[in-house]
């Protein structure tokens, strides 16, 4: 039947939930690293008891913890992220020239061949690796390098790096994304990168064909289909079939198109999800109602999901890394939102239910599906 | 030698699995940066969570105090008073009562 445990970061800490197949009945751990900020918490892929968590506080900086069991015990890692070279200076949010600062990790993503090699993508936004299960990193400069890093700009979380998906095909080919600078594949893991921008259109960016500053939220994909890339932007929900080489808006009927989490079915690569929200000054469902939307045709027609959410006077938001799938058969999903809810559906999205409803403010949500 | 007490705020006991005060054997002269350095290298953990990794800069809500004076300001070579040296007191390492947005 196997057994899912879902992993959730936090403002105030980690927490782990686990359920059987079924996924009726749930526990849910004390909080790990209580008190902390955890934007991640992620676990390989080739050895599901490799965890990786970012833990972060304005007081005491950055730390990477590590668990070998599963998340039941922990240890520090390194956490000495240093940008290569002299940083030089990106932009602030008035234009002006701001000097490149480390402030925390947002996303760690694991390889998917080798437990001991993670990426971990930094506000201000760099890309970090390690290949000794966190015991050193070092960052990727290539990425911070390309000709338009001086002219990044942060989005209002931060100029932050939240994005990594790796090609299964191609392990070297990754694909990331910038808030809010935009999206940028490499094809030799890392060293060198191109921005992935045409049909990107923004309406801060007045430069229709500019490369960079398009507020990327979110990019999903699935792992048979790594040509098929599926964006939630600030605004529009975007689709390429050519790995990022050109963008079409697949926004369709959705109430509205800003948002932030964008999640593709574990079996289905053109059923995707969404969770709009209201608009950019609005951080909140439309009309009270928390719906998620699926779209079984790869965008454009949009259904809502609603059984089991809260449909009246619902005001929470839902994080870009804050939503996730399972691999049982049927598909679950799961959120998290701002108000410290996780939301899971063990039929694809068609009923709903609350599995944790008290939890600090949620920053992230992944599944693992074990034996 | 001469062994000192250190106290460091809750979620750093934590992060190095220690509980109260810390004991710190030193070696040489009792100096805020040779507190730091060696609480480093006994806790390599809380390497860069109380000064910078790079330039050593005490990070902004990180507080020093010893012997109910705030040296937080004083350079990294200042000699700790006598009292911390000879384990009366405590050298205080505290977390700000300032920030966080939620």
């Amino acid at each position: 039947m196997g057994k899912v445990r879902v992993l959730v970061g936090t403002r105030k800490g980690a927490f782990i939930l686990e359920s059987d197949g079924k996924r009726e009945q749930w526990s849910i751990s004390e909080p790990l690293f209580a008190g902390w900020e955890i934007y991640h918490v992620n676990a390989s892929p080739v050895d599901p008891n490799r965890l990786y968590a970012s833990q972060s506080s304005g007081w005491f900086g950055q730390m990477i913890q590590r668990s070998d069991d599963g998340g039941k015990t922990w240890d520090p890692v390194d956490n000495k992220f240093v940008y290569d070279g002299v940083p030089g200076a990106r932009q602030w949010y008035d234009g002006t020239p701001h000097p490149w600062e480390f402030k925390r990790v947002w996303h760690l993503e694991p390889s998917l061949s080798d437990p001991d090699t993670v990426y971990a993508g930094a506000e201000d936004a760099a890309m970090f690796k390690t290949t000794d299960g966190g015991k050193s990193w070092a960052e990727l400069s290539g990425l911070r390098q390309h000709g338009s890093g001086s002219s990044w700009a942060p989005g209002a979380g931060g100029l932050g790096l939240h994005t990594i998906i790796i090609d299964p095909s191609n392990e070297q080919r990754i694909f990331i994304a910038i808030s809010a600078a935009g999206a940028f594949r490499t094809g030799d893991g890392g060293v060198t990168w191109l921005p992935i921008y045409q049909g990107l259109h923004s309406e801060h960016v007045p430069d229709p064909h500019a490369e960079v500053g398009h507020c990327v939220h979110r990019i999903g994909m699935h792992p048979s289909r790594p040509n098929t890339l599926f964006m939630q932007k600030h605004w529009d929900v975007m689709r390429s079939d050519n790995a990022g080489d050109s963008w079409h808006e697949v926004s369709g009927n959705l109430p509205t198109d800003f948002g932030f989490p964008i999640q593709v079915h574990a079996h289905e690569p053109e059923t995707i999800y969404v969770v709009p929200i209201t608009s950019d000054s609005l951080h909140f469902p439309p009309d009270g109602k928390l719906r998620v939307y699926r779209s079984r045709t790869g965008g454009n027609e949009w259904e809502a999901l609603g059984n089991g959410l809260p449909q009246s006077d619902c005001y929470v938001n839902v994080l870009r890394d804050a939503m996730a799938a399972d691999k049982l058969d049927k598909c679950g999903i799961y959120f998290g939102t701002s108000g410290g809810q996780i939301y899971a559906s063990s039929d694809e999205g068609d009923n709903w239910t609350t599995i944790a409803a008290n939890l600090p403010p949620v920053l992230s949500v992944e599944v693992q599906t074990l034996a | 030698m001469t062994t000192i007490r250190v106290a460091i705020p809750a979620h750093l006991r934590t992060i190095a699995k220690v509980s109260g005060e810390v004991e710190l054997a030193m070696d040489g002269a009792v100096t805020i940066g040779a507190v730091l350095d060696g609480l480093e290298a006994k806790f390599p953990a809380l390497q860069g969570t109380i000064r910078d990794h790079v330039t050593k800069q005490r990070r902004p809500f990180i507080r020093f105090f010893a012997c109910s004076e705030d040296m937080s300001h004083d350079p990294p070579d200042t000699p700790l008073p006598e009292a911390v040296r000879n384990a009366t007191e405590p050298f205080l390492i505290i977390g700000a009562i300032a920030g966080g947005s939620a």
